[in-house]
């Protein structure tokens, strides 16, 4: 009873303790503020990666891919169909992609991932729509510049937006101007002689290639009898002077329209429209924002700023592979609709979305319905090892793998686990600091309260007892301490984006900048097992630390206690 | 409540259930033939640094139940070093120090602990009252070391009037609330008899009781230990420097260099 009373009124009177609670609370606190921004940023990533990913996905072993879709996905139906709330075909092959930036004519080339999609069933393994550009507003600061350009229930697609086709006939009729001013000249100054035959091939071989061609190549032909019609649906993404040359090469295969279109039938948009000014190309894509963009800080305002080196309505060359034992290179046009943003810098700087069909034209998979992989969401992702085990009897071994999307980034994710692991124990030692203090401190109680300590053990109290006061002291020390670093931490993840605003305030520059990381506020996420171990690991310090002062005290010899002066 | 074990000391006559209060018809046949209190041919050294300094050579004394003892001696005589071997604060080098017939200053550290909260009660010349404590706590602070948390909390309202009453006792009745930072001297001394009084000892041993109070202060203290000794029956054995206060007592044991000088009977006050 003594011990307990005693220990309350010794953390109430002694003004020194408040330094260890003190410390004992910034450490806390600091734990649990860095843990949980770390968590809420593992968090925000793995939903991003995941997204993108969908849950499982079956990919082909080679790059020719797996015959027919449809019966593929029946196959998995049947399998686990039960676990399976949607499932895609899709087509995934790394290529390159060319552009020129309108701003200073220069000519871009980047490898990318190209992935071949059906942007409804994409969007039904995943938020597809909340990435696209078109459906989202162009906010900067808060301040919302232009409103969506589609509604949020706009059915998905590969039509450009209003803005996208004024975008593209204005150019085409910029180009269709400077063509006039330099008859001849526009085409043949700047592409390299190179280029040009190293078009045509690919043309000449597959006959999707020649499917692409009709559209552009027919309107060369009008070039000169029409002057209000930006005719080159290519030509328009003026600056790209090899398209243009391209276009050109191209015309004699281009020769027998009709041929063409009745294959562009089979893509939605080909044929009919293709004269219209503005008609977009049967290959069309979303862009990664990352790839055609770039940040650039203004000089006047300190801001970053997100500058787009392609436009949707703007063409881009995208080359690859075709399938096939002896693949080919290949290389085509397309047509940007819109750009997207995942949130993850490595997808968004590297992948080009694709309309599934002309992706298989172009590398000759549209007969019998080639995919290189079929992504999937389950209805609860903690059947996924049962879908794993299910699919892994159904095919054949050696001809797919099937992961789940955490399987495919193991390395990403356990290089972030590790490094919270290390985050973590580079903190303990902050509170381990804090327990030296409490030893020092209690240390100096001991001394002081030596004479009362002679008093009780001449009242009978037991060594034991005396260090239990003292151990109870640290112990209600460690409590008091991990208590009010638990309310303030948890308070600062709370309010974390207001302090962010004043901190930004006081030293006059955005300490978090959300342009960097494609958040508009600080993600946090709290665990309440991390709080718990982070308070209790406090206590379990505080109280190691004051065995050494408590056993010190126990061991005062009584006499000598009462006349330490 | 739990007493020290009454078969190990052998002090079944003495200790009921109810705060080892000694059974007046016993203690008076044991009276003459046994002292309550022995210390013998206790001899105790300290060490400063390499020197050995004795301070007890030899000294014994013993006290009856219900006398009041002085010992005086001149400052490092050993007086108080003496009392504190008598109440188990401290181990003679050599000697013994016997309680109603047992040996007690070779008992274990857990035993000695009990006998000092049952059998000693002890007041210092600095008071020693716990500075973080109010006056009732303080007093209540040897009921609180003796039982265990439940123990306490189940009387704690017997407690409380038994301090109330102890306080009373010693006229401090309206200072209850009071820190020890916030009384007189005579007032914390008082302070500091109730405390070691209200665990109802056999022996109070008082060092220089009066020795940090001025005269009327301390005549007030004397009479309110000769008022104890008187209605109570209580054994005390108090150590000063002070003839005047020696004098008191019933009889004086005198300390010089360890040793002691000679007994003089004397007349209760």
């Amino acid at each position: 009873m003594y011990k307990l009373l005693l220990c309350v009124r010794y953390l109430r009177t002694r003004y020194i303790a408040l330094a260890s609670i003190i410390s004992v609370m910034l450490g806390v606190a600091t734990m649990i503020v860095v843990n949980s921004v770390m968590a809420g940023f593992t968090t925000e990533m793995r939903d991003r990666l995941h997204n993108f990913l969908a849950d499982v996905v079956i990919e082909s072993r080679g790059t020719q891919g797996i015959p027919d879709a449809e019966r593929q996905m029946a196959i998995v139906q049947k399998a686990a169909g039960q676990y399976i709330a949607a499932m895609t075909p899709t087509i995934e092959i790394p290529g390159m992609m060319t552009f020129t930036d309108p701003y200073s004519g220069q000519t871009y080339t980047t490898t990318v991932q190209m992935q071949g999609i059906d942007p409804v069933g994409k969007a039904n393994v995943g938020p597809l729509q909340d990435y696209l550009d078109s459906y989202n507003p162009t906010v900067e600061d808060g301040v919302v510049l232009k409103p969506a350009l589609r509604k949020n229930d706009a059915p998905l697609g590969w039509n450009l937006t209003a803005e996208g086709a004024e975008h593209r006939r204005l150019v085409q009729e910029r180009q269709k101007l400077y063509q006039q001013d330099q008859p001849g000249a526009a085409s043949d100054d700047f592409p390299p002689a190179s280029d040009s035959p190293a078009v045509s091939k690919p043309d000449a071989e597959p006959q999707k290639n020649a499917v692409t061609a009709p559209a552009e190549i027919s309107e060369p032909v009008f070039d000169s009898e029409v002057p209000a019609e930006g005719p080159e649906p290519e030509a328009n993404a003026s600056p790209v002077d090899g398209e243009t040359s391209i276009s050109e090469t191209q015309q004699t295969p281009a020769a027998d329209p009709g041929v063409e279109m009745s294959e562009g039938d089979e893509f939605l948009y080909a044929a009919p429209s293709v004269q219209k000014v503005g008609e977009p190309l049967p290959a069309r894509v979303y862009i990664g924002e990352g790839l055609i963009s770039f940040l650039v800080r203004d000089p006047d305002t300190g801001k970053q700023q997100k500058v787009m080196m392609v436009q949707p309505g703007d063409d881009v060359i995208l080359s690859t592979v075709t399938a096939g034992r002896s693949p080919e290179v290949t290389k085509f046009q397309a047509t940007v609709v819109d750009s997207f943003r995942s949130g993850m810098s490595e997808y968004d700087s590297s992948i080009v979305l694709m309309n599934l069909e002309a992706l298989q034209k172009y590398r000759g998979m549209e007969r019998g319905n080639w995919i290189t992989s079929i992504h999937m969401r389950l209805k609860n992702y903690a059947d996924a090892p049962a879908v794993l085990a299910a699919l892994e009897r159904e095919f054949e071994p050696g001809t797919v793998t099937i992961r789940t999307w955490e399987e495919k980034q193991g390395l990403l994710l356990s290089a972030v686990e590790v490094e919270t692991a290390i985050l973590n124990v580079l903190l303990f030692l902050i509170i381990a600091v804090a327990g030296f203090g409490i030893l020092a401190i209690f240390y100096m109680i001991v001394v002081e309260k030596t004479r009362d300590i002679g008093i009780l053990k001449s009242l009978g109290a037991s060594s034991s007892g005396v260090m239990s006061i003292f151990l109870s002291y640290g112990l209600g020390l460690g409590i008091v301490g991990s208590t009010a670093g638990v309310v303030i931490g948890l308070l600062f993840v709370r309010y974390i984006n207001e302090i962010e605003d004043g901190l930004s305030w006081v030293t006059g520059r955005k300490v978090f900048d959300e342009k960097i990381y494609y958040f508009f506020e600080i993600p946090t996420y709290v665990n309440p097992w991390m709080v718990f171990s982070v308070a209790a690991g406090a206590i379990a310090i505080a109280v190691l630390a004051s065995i050494l002062p408590a056993r010190r005290a126990a061991r005062l010899h009584p006499v000598r206690a009462l006349r330490f002066e | 409540m739990k007493c020290v074990s009454g078969k190990r000391l052998s002090m079944n006559t003495r200790m009921n259930s109810q705060g080892c209060i000694q059974e007046p018809a016993m203690a008076e046949t044991l009276k003459m033939t046994q002292p309550l209190i022995s210390a013998e041919a206790i001899s105790k050294s300290y060490f400063k640094g390499q020197h050995k300094v004795p301070v007890l050579r030899g000294a014994g004394m013993t006290a009856q139940r219900g006398e009041f003892i002085s010992v005086i001696g001149q400052s490092g005589s050993g007086k108080s070093t003496l009392l504190h071997v008598m109440g188990l604060l401290d181990s003679p080098d050599v000697g013994e120090v016997i309680l109603d017939g047992t040996r007690i200053d070779n008992l274990n550290q857990a035993a000695r602990d009990q006998l000092r909260n049952h059998v000693f009660g002890f007041i210092f010349q600095f008071y020693h009252l716990l500075p973080e404590l109010s006056l009732l706590e303080n007093v209540m602070t040897p009921l609180m070391i003796r039982h265990s948390f439940l123990g306490f909390w189940k009387k704690r309202r017997e407690f409380r009037d038994a301090a109330m009453n102890m306080i009373e006792q010693v006229g401090l009745g309206h200072r209850i609330r009071h820190r020890p930072s916030e009384l007189s001297g005579g007032e914390m001394q008082r302070g500091a008899i109730a405390r070691a009084l209200v665990a109802k000892p056999e022996i109070l041993l008082a060092d220089e009781p009066t020795g940090n109070l001025d005269a009327a202060t301390g005549a007030g203290i004397m009479e309110l230990l000769n008022r104890l000794n008187q209605e109570q029956k209580l054994t005390i054995v108090m150590v000063t420097h002070d003839e005047s206060i020696a004098a008191q007592a019933h009889r004086t044991v005198r300390l010089v260099e360890g040793r002691i000088q000679g007994v003089a009977w004397e007349d209760a006050a």
